[in-house]
């Protein structure tokens, strides 16, 4: 069974209806509704003429007691970004509520009651902000028309503020509370008749609303999946075979079990070849009363491995070959105009190749689930992304029917995409089964970075040609990394359109020739998806040529970009790539257009925020970036101080985002703040070898991450007002940091970086 | 096995532990208290960090049989309520973004302004290069030390 990634296919959100829950439904969800009202929002998809295509999916509840406290229902997974704060802000807000009295509930995994919760892609505002707000406006119209009915006045003459409903011209007023057994009672609006906040009056969209998880967080009271506890549970730790495809051949678990408080030793069967994106890997499993006697459990395993064929795997040689392989000609993804043309008559040709490594996600909090199986029943407690993947995957690998598999969502220790895979849930699953015990997997440190969904190594070649007046004339970037399609299918060795659409296939800007070639880069390891994907390898590749074009032009930077992105208007690719080549992240591009004037005015704004342009001591330099991802417009500027002894010191990163409307600017600042920290990590420290089919790193101290004296030290976040659609902010952050910090690092030293991670002394 | 008496949050636990049982596993699979996190096992990340007589330790390595009569203090224990200064400063500040790293941060955080209650920013960044967090919260973090530092 395939997990898809968001940004490769259709998103399937088109419209919304409102409905009247009913106190079973709520019964389902876990007794939480007692009187009072109680909403319902669906999604569903539907054709172009808009009809509904799909069975109506109830997405999120909104109840209102008789006391005045409002429930709302938060279905997607919580992982940092925010989003059970920002999604209920959006209901409260048009409800008019006060936010003290709303309480948030995590929903289950459970698409027939939530529709889509597959938590990445950056798209959960995206996709549920107008649902949001239609499902608060419904319920206020509601409360206005009991108030109204009561007090035998016109509805026009109501408002609500504070979760209360106010006569504006006699100052009455009434709680929420006290009129929701009446709403309860009337019809649910037609959507025709809801009218949504003028945004002048919006009182939590657009400003700062700090987390509802804040004092469970500091007080240590918050549940991540590490914390997941059942009466009985016991800990299994696992050990995989170190190379993707090799199975156990045969294994000795005396020593193993001679360690007091092991219970059991069970081997879990691997896929072999393609690993897949829903099959735990081939291993053995200690089972141990605490997690402790686990882990001297698994280390005492001997355990003999089949290693298969990618045991003589090495990345170093892969880079090598990669770099000669992007130096031929390759499959053409999108063409524009004659490039070889183009290059024939330039007078100056720049060409460089672009290494980036392999990156683990190395999530603090390691992969880790609770499973119970019992009864012909599964129940999960698990850090999931993507609980109804997992669930339709543990359905089906246990052989029940899905409705009797249950998946309790945690807060999640981090995720970044690895959390979308299910492997360590279906461990749990499977153990639990097997053993007849509740089981809770825990991965180490070490399990995590040799067995993750890796972010592929990757190798690009571009190409500029300038003319004799020193115009951009040709564009030819080559580009080679294994794809993610390729842990579900080996026989995919080039890049999906999905992965060249981020960055590499909407290259914006207006050159003559562009030529987009893709090579063979089989996958010798599992890779997934790492928060923004490709964007950061591609937006690496084309944001520091495009500052070398820039150089070789005699232009600024920043009046480079300005001037090739040319004239304001709407960009397509698919004329240049054929019909339905470029993915868009899943939205049409008549909704969602590439506009070049929000580009050109995120690039404006950030060059005047950071003081562009201005003088710095020797060893200084600002270096600049922009890139659009996950249909977010972003720019950066990087400062940076090379010191003696090559120390990179970053005093100050400056961002300008276009998200459309903001919804919590709190969490868009902590975002870009985060992004960029994470962009530095890959920038300077971190990186995923491979020797012998084996990832050598095996804790922090091999794959390093950003620590606090080296990271940037002032992120400024300057947020463009506007009404447009909102769009994501967890990964459009991390792109154009690293190009930006690397053309900021020639500005202050002359050397251009070509190899990730940054190494001066090389 | 074998038996250990140790003090956590000002009370005296009987447990039964193998002697090279990290402190980790002590305090959240045998006593419960799960607030104190596991991010490496090998005192490379700070998640784990809890008190050991007011010093900040990694809970990941430091055996049971190494705590003797030691005084343990844990999130839990910090501050009735959750209401120490730096707790404070963090929700002011809105410093969390996923929060499992959070614990140990503050944990490590209130034994340096134990020990140097005026520190300078290069003296926090010094004592919390222990503490990895993968969300980037650095900056909330070092603001949060100084609001408290200052006052």
């Amino acid at each position: 069974m395939k997990i898809p990634a968001s940004f490769d296919g259709k998103t399937d959100a088109s419209s919304t209806e409102i409905f009247k829950a009913s106190r079973r439904d709520f019964l389902k969800i876990g007794g939480l509704f007692s009187g009072g009202l109680a909403l319902g929002v669906s999604l569903f998809s539907c054709n172009e003429k808009g009809e509904k295509t799909a069975t109506l999916a109830p997405n999120v509840y909104l109840t209102i007691s008789s006391a005045g406290d409002i429930t709302l229902i938060a279905h997607r997974s919580e992982m940092g970004q925010g989003i059970r704060t920002s999604l209920p802000l959006v209901i409260a807000d048009e409800l008019g509520a006060d936010w003290s009295k709303v309480k948030i509930v995590q929903a289950e995994g459970d698409e027939k009651k939530y529709g889509n919760q597959n938590t990445d892609g950056s798209f959960s505002i995206r996709m549920f902000y107008k649902p949001m707000r239609e499902a608060g406006a419904t319920a206020r119209l509601l409360l206005l028309q009991a108030a109204a009915n009561r007090w035998k006045v016109s509805v026009t003459e109501c408002d609500t503020q504070n979760s209360q409903v106010i006569h504006t011209t006699s100052g009455k007023k009434l709680d929420f509370g006290e009129l929701v057994e009446e709403a309860q009672k009337l019809p649910v609006p037609a959507a025709a008749n809801i009218k949504l906040k003028d945004p002048g009056r919006f009182t939590m969209i657009g400003k700062a609303t700090p987390i509802v998880d804040l004092h469970d967080i500091v007080s240590g009271q918050a549940v991540f999946g590490i914390d997941a506890f059942a009466e009985g549970m016991k800990i299994a730790v696992i050990k995989r075979c170190p190379v993707v495809g090799g199975s156990v051949k045969s294994f000795d678990d005396k020593k193993a079990l001679a360690v007091p408080g092991v219970l059991k030793v069970i081997p879990i069967k691997g896929p072999g070849l393609p690993a897949t994106l829903s099959k735990p890997l081939s291993g053995v499993a200690v089972i141990a009363e605490n997690t402790w006697a686990a882990i001297k459990g698994r280390d005492l395993l001997e355990v003999q491995w089949d290693l298969g064929p990618n045991a003589t795997y090495s990345s170093a040689e892969d880079i090598a070959r990669l770099t000669k392989e992007v130096a031929r000609a390759g499959t053409v993804r999108r063409n524009r105009g004659d490039f070889a043309a183009a290059k024939a008559g330039a007078k100056k040709v720049i060409e460089h190749t672009y290494i980036a490594p392999y990156l683990a996600h190395a999530t603090l909090e390691p992969p880790c689930a609770l499973a119970v199986v019992k009864d012909g029943r599964c129940e999960v407690w698990a850090c999931t992304q993507n609980p109804q993947g997992a669930r339709d995957i543990l359905a089906e690998t246990l052989g029940i029917p899905v409705d009797k598999v249950k998946i309790n969502i945690t807060l999640l220790g981090g995720a970044f995409g690895r959390k979308s895979k299910p492997d360590f849930m279906l461990e749990a699953a499977l153990l639990a089964k097997e053993s007849g015990l509740p089981v809770k997997v825990q991965w180490t440190r070490e399990d995590d970075l040799h067995h993750d969904y890796f972010h592929a190594l990757s190798v690009q070649r571009v190409v500029a040609t300038l003319d004799a007046q020193n115009k951009l004339t040709g564009w030819n970037h080559h580009i080679a990394y294994p794809s993610i399609s390729a842990t579900e299918d080996q026989s995919v060795v080039q890049p999906s359109d999905g992965e060249l659409g981020l960055g590499a296939t909407d290259f914006p800007y207006q050159v003559p020739a562009i030529r987009i070639e893709t090579h063979d880069a089989p996958a010798h390891l599992r890779i997934g998806w790492l928060r923004s994907v490709r964007n950061i390898p591609q937006a690496f590749a084309v944001a520091t040529m495009m500052d070398e074009v820039a150089e070789a032009r005699g232009v600024d930077p920043v009046a480079n970009a300005l001037e090739l992105l040319g004239e304001d208007r709407n960009l397509t690719f698919e004329q240049e790539m054929g019909k339905g080549k470029y993915p868009n992240y899943g939205e049409s591009i008549t909704d969602y257009p590439w506009e070049v004037a929000r580009m050109k005015a995120v690039i404006q704004r950030v060059a005047k925020e950071a003081g562009w342009g201005k003088k710095l001591p020797k060893g200084s330099g600002l270096g600049f970036a922009a890139h659009k991802s996950f249909l977010t417009y972003v720019a950066c500027i990087v400062e940076v101080r090379v010191e003696a002894g090559n120390k990179i010191v970053i005093p100050h990163v400056h961002y300008a985002v276009d998200c459309g409307t903001a919804v919590n600017t709190d969490r868009i600042r902590s975002q870009f703040e985060g992004g960029a920290q994470f962009s530095a990590s890959l920038a300077l420290k971190s990186a995923i070898t491979v020797k012998n089919g084996q990832v050598e790193q095996n804790n922090f101290d091999g794959y390093q991450l950003i620590r606090m004296p080296e990271s940037p030290k002032e992120i400024h976040v300057h947020i463009m007002e506007n009404q447009a659609k909102p769009t994501g902010i967890g990964e459009p952050p991390v792109p154009p940091f690293t190009p930006a910090l690397c053309n900021a690092i020639y500005a202050a030293t002359g050397k251009r970086i070509y190899t990730l991670p940054i190494d001066l002394k090389g | 096995m074998a038996k250990y008496s140790i003090q956590v949050n000002n009370k005296t636990h009987e447990v039964d532990a193998l002697e090279d049982m990290p402190l980790l596993w002590v305090l959240r699979d045998i006593l419960g208290l799960r607030g104190t996190k596991f991010g490496c096992g090998r005192a490379l990340c700070g998640a784990c960090t809890v008190h050991l007589n007011g010093t900040a330790v990694r809970s990941c390595s430091l055996p049971v049989s190494a705590v003797g009569d030691g005084k343990i203090t844990t999130i839990e224990g910090l501050a009735e309520n959750g209401d120490h200064p730096l707790q404070q400063a963090w929700e002011k500040l809105v410093v969390p973004q996923c929060g499992y790293c959070q614990t140990g941060q503050i944990m490590n955080a209130a034994a340096l302004l134990q020990s140097n209650p005026h520190p300078s920013e290069d003296e926090i960044e010094g004592a919390m290069q222990g503490n990895l967090c993968r969300c980037g919260t650095y900056n909330r973090i070092k603001a949060a030390i100084l609001s408290v530092a200052t006052a």
